[in-house]
């Protein structure tokens, strides 16, 4: 096998461009995740009845399929129902809707994990149900679950490759067209590898971090 | 309800217990701050209270004694409506909290009517339930600001005296992990009593203490009692706290009050066997 050193510096600027979608990426499906799942977590906890069964069919639905098919379906489902969304609204609302279902049983363990009594106090306050989800129940229940929402987000940076397929030029996507054109296909794709190492790498640390010292 | 008249019960007073239900102090019914009527609540098969009347005037401090179990913290929560009664009617300064009138019909009540009423009452609990995010000040200014209307600067002034008066002002800073228990207790009462209620409800507040620190709050709390007009629903096994500050001491056993009277009474010579035998275990 021929390792070609010049094919890196050549790809290293295509790598780049891969990198800023991939990070934009993240970000707003991050965004969507962590959104969505609150509002899955708080509907089954407090929302009516009429909403409570839904919410947990859709989850339940949504986290039992693979998010390869969720993609498909997005990319090839919606433009028959007449909605055609670019590729980074596509991926991004397939990654963050995925995630949400995740997000959301985290979010409903911190949930839980908020002692009964603080409802009780927020109650004989007469504070609103939007004030005490918002100032005494929420706040929380999300320090304690923020290096497991954490966890989600490297777990959905190793996923945003999956965008490939319905056109988001992330850093495989790159990969892929420098290669078809170039056929220098390893060096780019080991490229890709190791941007994925040195991206997960001091994330998993920083949340490690994290995680040691709300547990203190 | 016709044969509740105003006057069946003017000439009642604690000891009275002429028309069969427990009275804190005189007055008309439309002067009445707290009253149950046949408030019966079941927890599956296990009837806790059972057809409860009883009703206070305001300004009264009544104690609540009896066996665990016998529903006294289930009276406090009902009345903060962390419980639905399963029966009967709890009425709050004249307004029943299970139901409200709407264009002219009863309704049974919305979350806001139900918040309304809840406004009268404060309530402290035995584990303090202070919320730890928050700084002691922040504590005690979040519900004034939030349901009173009250501007920031308002409520933290005000917060500052209520502190000031429970000792602690120098900690207004502090998170309530780093006080101690009956400092947090303290916290709680400021907090409790920042909302102005005329009601203050409290549930055992010493109990979770070290021994050491149970003094400060009751000493604390017969301040409140002395200085203050508020109401107070009282559960505790302290009695010479609460022989200090009762104008009531409420027996309850088996889902009913089965004696009720002046602390004098109710811990010199009660009446009922089942008020001796409990007194003569916990004195
Ligand atoms: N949420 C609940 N579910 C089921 N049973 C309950 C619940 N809350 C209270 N009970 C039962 O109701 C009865 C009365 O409870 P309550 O807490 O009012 O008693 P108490 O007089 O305050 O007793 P203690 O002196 O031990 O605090 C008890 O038998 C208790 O087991
Ligand atoms: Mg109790």
């Amino acid at each position: 096998m021929n390792w070609d050193w010049s094919a890196v510096d050549a790809f290293l600027p295509r790598l780049a461009d891969g990198l800023l979608v991939t990070a934009q990426a993240l970000a707003l499906s991050a965004l969507l995740a962590f959104g969505l799942g609150l509002v899955w977590a708080v509907a089954q906890r407090s929302g009516p009845a009429l909403v409570r069964g839904p919410v947990a069919v859709f989850t339940e639905f949504i986290r039992n399929t693979p998010l390869l098919v969720q993609l498909f379906f997005l990319y090839y489902v919606l433009p028959e129902w007449g909605l055609t969304l670019s590729a980074m609204v596509t991926g991004v609302v397939g990654l963050g809707l995925h995630y949400s279902t995740y997000t959301a049983e985290v979010y409903r363990a911190g949930i839980e994990g908020v002692p009964r009594g603080q409802w009780e106090a927020a109650t004989a306050l007469s504070l609103s149900r939007g004030r005490t989800w918002g100032v005494v129940i929420l706040p929380q229940a999300i320090r304690r679950v923020a290096p497991a929402l954490g966890n989600y987000v490297i777990a959905m940076l190793k996923d945003t490759p999956m965008l490939f397929v319905v056109g988001v030029m992330e850093m495989l996507g790159e990969a892929r067209q420098f290669s078809s054109e170039t056929f220098l296909t390893v060096e780019a794709v080991t490229v890709v590898g190791i941007a994925f190492i040195l991206l997960s790498c001091p994330a998993s640390f920083l949340m490690r971090t994290l995680e040691r010292r709300l547990a203190r | 309800m016709p044969a509740d008249t105003a006057n069946a019960y003017t000439d009642t007073d604690a000891g009275g217990r002429a028309q069969g239900r427990a009275t804190v102090g005189t007055g008309t019914t439309a002067d009445e701050l707290i009253r149950f009527d046949r408030v019966t609540k079941r927890f599956g098969s296990n009837t806790v209270l059972d057809s409860l009347d009883f009703r206070v005037f305001p300004k009264k401090h009544v104690t609540l004694i009896g066996p665990s179990g016998s529903g006294k913290t289930t009276i406090l929560r009902l009345l903060m409506t962390l419980l639905k009664p399963d029966e009967g009617t709890i009425t709050v300064d004249g307004t029943p909290l299970s139901h409200e009138e709407r264009n002219g019909k009863l309704v049974p009540a919305g979350e806001k009517h139900v918040r309304e009423v809840r406004k009268n009452m404060g309530m402290v609990f035995q584990q303090f339930n202070l919320f730890p995010h928050m700084s002691v000040l922040r504590n005690i200014t979040e519900a004034p600001v939030q349901v009173l209307g009250m501007s920031r600067d308002e409520a933290a002034e005000r917060a500052l005296e209520l502190l000031d008066m429970v000792g602690l002002k120098d900690r207004s800073d502090t998170y309530p992990g780093r006080l101690s228990g009956g400092q947090q207790q303290r916290v709680a009462i400021a907090r409790a009593l920042a909302m102005r209620p005329k009601v203050l409800l409290l549930d055992e507040v010493t109990s979770a203490l070290d021994p050491e620190l149970v003094a400060g709050v009751l000493d604390l709390l017969r301040d409140i009692a002395r200085t203050t007009d508020i109401t107070m629903l009282c559960v505790t096994h302290e009695m010479s706290f609460a022989r200090d500050i009762s104008d009531c001491v409420m027996m309850f056993d088996e889902g009913k009050v089965i004696e009720f009277g002046h602390p004098e009474k109710m811990f010199g010579d009660p009446e009922q066997e089942r008020t001796r035998e409990f007194l003569s275990a916990v004195l």
